[in-house]
């Protein structure tokens, strides 16, 4: 595993860093918000991902995508974060188009994968029902029925789940809540009957849903992958989401890591730039190394996910602690060092912070995961 | 395909390096310098130079065999007794060492600090003079930087060397030498320019330890144990040829030197992290107690796995610096300032999860893991201190990575 990025994942990182700044600055975030859209992202920004065919990249070529890795995909989802781009490639370019490849039966994969590489299409995956991360507290069930299944129940925190066309969604199938078994994966559209989709709205003014079914009838070809695998698929699924989004975070945290500076070497107060003041130069410099720590430990997880290592998971579980907690620093300090600045909203700087709070809970705490890791490692 | 059957020949000349290599351990390395060896059999720590002794004669062997290849630094052009051997044969070597478990044959600063900066440095006479000395182990060095008045601020030195025609005529006094009182020469930075400004009156200079007016007092740890000394010079006479680099330069090699010293010693706490037998996952499943092998205490487990997911987080940040290839200036301090806290960090945990015993001293009422631990854990607090405190590793990421203004 060699931790340098390959010259045509560097290439597509600089083709995504300039993309960021050139089409989605963070002010187009800001009008999005202001004008309550309810995507919250935009349609043309999306068009031209999809023509950079960005969502095709976890998507085997026979499908018409590149097959260029969760690296790839990585280096994009970081670079976009850090002008806080919003668009559903996370939520359908990683989560739906990973499980899909991997799980989907052929009808599935000519069915869909094609549409999100051309973006006819966007997905979301509906896991939480607890207000912490937990795939098996799962209640939600799919009782067999003489056509198939019938869905009834409640998905809470369901990212892009106020937009999406197709769902994934994880149910069970038998035992009861907190039991690892018992549960499988669906796949359906969105707006079949039974489905409500009620939008919420969370401080980081992202799409998602909490999404409510009621006696939903799917018929038999909807479920993704076997019966009652989930309980390891959906985690598969997870993992790969989990790196992703250590990704994104990592592009959160150093573009306010980088912001912050700048800064720093602006402001003057008692006749000096406040940057020069080593009660501030120490703790730019703690988190500098904090950072570093993150590009090695999300880089080291992309690459155990393309080669498909047996440190996957616990590295999964890592990339997400380290980001979770290195964001978490830089984006209290961003606000503390801008100073008064720094709690208005006219200033981008808050956009971090509550971006921030949100990715931490996505899919695991920094705390989940290092719980996680303790019991991966043997402790 | 040209490109191609290169790659083809490297690899068969790899492959044929692999096992000449593995031929010669197999009849070179002593049977006690490798994994299986009899516990009954003292272990010497090997660091070589005029005074050395032994309580195994095959320590004596295998860092004799080992110096006449070359292979203490393999890297090292031969014409300076050097292994002269490609990155990809060292690796080879390596591995190879590690398959047998080789100990190491030799620990030594003037393989660590000096032999790097009297490449770059050094004429082609000192570096022959003295860099075959360093390689077979028969020379041991120690540092003089710090002084008394010049700790962090090790600019402000004032140990002078002036000039009496063919010589330098040394004055003054350096602490925290490094096992000064066993090693043979001593590489120390003086002042040669009173008048210029600090930084530009400084010069390193090779000195002889049995020049007479050289003498050594150790000092004793809160560890209880004397790795360092105070070094006293009063009017050694020491020739102009062993000057390193120019009059007035020495600055600019202390720095490169520096690096070299950061870099192994945040290697050092990692490498201790990793290999050692002090586990810390052991010792807290011994003092607290497991259940179904998860740490049976909440709080406890969870501040180790914190500590080891950094811990791995650092581990793969070196690596990434050497997939890099990267310039060690830029990272050498954050590597400093993050190692030795890191370690710091886990023997404060280990004591911790010892509970009482984790601050055992002496006696028979405890065991030597206890004991050694304790010492271990107040060595620790040195590491953060000595090369450069971590506030002055923070302010050198501050003003030179960060671009942040001076006052």
């Amino acid at each position: 595993m060699k931790l340098v990025l390959s010259e045509e994942e560097q290439f597509l990182k600089d083709t995504a860093k300039n993309f960021a700044e050139e089409r989605s600055p963070i002010s187009h975030f800001r009008s999005l918000r202001d004008n309550n859209d309810r995507k919250l992202w935009d349609k043309d920004i999306w068009s031209e991902m999809v023509k950079l065919g960005w969502p095709g990249i976890l998507i085997p070529e026979e499908f018409g995508g590149s097959n260029f890795g969760v690296t790839g995909i990585g280096v994009i989802l970081q670079e976009c974060a850090k002008t806080l781009t919003p668009s559903p490639l996370f939520a359908t370019g990683v989560l739906g188009a990973y499980a899909i490849s991997e799980f989907g039966n052929d009808e599935q994969k000519n069915n869909y994968l094609p549409k999100i590489v051309n973006g006819e299409i966007t997905t979301a995956l509906a896991v939480d029902e607890t207000s912490h991360h937990d795939p098996y507290a799962t209640e939600l069930i799919a009782k067999k029925s003489n056509s198939g299944f019938t869905l009834s129940g409640k998905k809470i925190f369901v990212i892009d789940g106020a937009s999406a066309d197709l769902l994934i969604v994880l149910a069970r199938t038998s035992g009861s809540k907190g039991d690892s078994t018992g549960l499988s994966l669906f796949i359906m559209d969105s707006n079949q009957s039974g489905i409500e989709a009620k939008k919420l709205d969370m401080a980081d003014s992202r799409n998602y849903a909490n999404i409510y079914f009621n006696d939903v009838s799917i018929d038999e070809s909807s479920l993704l992958g076997d019966l009652e695998t989930a309980g390891e698929t959906v985690e598969s699924i997870l993992d790969i989401g989990r790196i992703a989004m250590s990704a994104e975070m990592l592009g959160n945290a150093e573009s306010a890591f980088e912001i912050t500076l700048d800064y720093l070497k602006q402001r003057k107060q008692f006749g000096a730039l406040i940057g020069s003041f080593q009660a501030l130069q120490h703790r730019a410099a703690e988190m500098f190394c904090e950072i570093e720590l993150t590009k090695s430990s999300v880089l080291a997880a992309m690459r155990a996910a393309d080669e498909n290592s047996n440190e996957l998971q616990r590295l999964s579980s890592l990339s997400k602690t380290v980001a979770g907690e290195t964001l978490h620093l830089v984006s209290n300090e961003a606000i503390q060092m801008h100073g008064g600045i720094g709690v208005t909203d006219e200033y981008d700087i808050g956009f971090f912070l509550k971006r921030a709070r949100v990715t931490e809970q996505i899919f695991g705490s920094a705390k989940y995961h290092t719980e996680r890791y303790a019991n991966l490692s043997g402790f | 395909m040209i490109l191609i059957k290169t790659n083809i020949n490297n690899m068969a000349n790899l492959d044929k390096f692999r096992e000449e290599t593995k031929e010669w351990l197999d009849k070179n390395c002593p049977p006690s310098m490798r994994s299986g060896a009899d516990p009954k059999i003292p272990v010497d720590e090997v660091w070589g130079g005029r005074n050395a002794e032994y309580k195994n004669p095959e320590s004596k062997l295998w860092l004799d065999r080992m110096g006449e290849k070359g292979w203490t630094m393999p890297t090292v052009p031969k014409e300076y007794g050097g292994g002269g051997l490609s990155k990809d044969e060292v690796k080879v070597l390596n591995e190879e060492l590690f398959r047998i478990g080789a100990k190491q044959p030799l620990l030594s600063f003037g393989i660590w600090m000096l032999a790097p900066v009297l490449l770059e440095y050094g004429s082609e006479e000192q570096k022959k003079e003295h860099i075959p000395k360093i390689i077979k182990g028969e020379i041991r060095w120690c540092q003089g930087y710090s002084e008394p008045g010049s700790g962090s601020d090790l600019a402000s030195l004032a140990t002078k060397a002036e000039d009496i025609g063919e010589k330098f005529l040394v004055n003054g006094q350096k602490v925290w030498t490094s096992y000064a009182d066993k090693a043979d020469w001593i590489f120390a930075l003086v002042r040669t320019g009173p008048k210029e400004p600090k930084h530009d009156g400084i010069s390193f200079l090779l000195i002889d330890m049995a020049t007479k007016g050289v003498s050594t007092k150790p000092i004793t740890l809160i560890s209880g144990k004397s790795p360092f000394c105070e070094t006293f010079f009063d009017n050694v006479e020491v020739p102009k040829g062993n000057l390193i680099g120019e009059l007035n330069a020495g600055w600019t090699i202390a720095k490169k030197l520096l690096q070299h010293e950061r870099a192994f010693i945040s290697n050092f706490g990692l490498a201790a992290g990793m290999g050692s037998k002090r586990d810390i996952v052991s010792i807290a499943k011994k003092h607290l107690g497991e259940e179904n092998g998860k740490i049976n205490n909440g709080f406890y487990r969870s501040e180790i796995s914190s500590h080891k997911i950094k811990e791995h987080a650092f581990g793969l940040t070196l690596k990434r610096a050497g997939d890099e290839g990267g310039k060690a200036s830029a990272t050498a301090s954050m590597f400093k300032l993050y190692g030795t806290e890191h370690n710091k960090k886990r023997h404060e945990l280990m004591v911790a999860a010892s509970g009482i015993n984790g601050v055992a001293w002496d006696g028979d009422e405890f065991d030597d893991n206890d004991k050694n631990l304790t010492r271990a854990w107040l060595r620790t607090k040195g590491n953060s201190i000595e090369g450069g405190t971590s506030e002055v590793q923070l302010n050198v990421i501050s003003k030179r990575v960060l671009g942040l203004p001076s006052q």
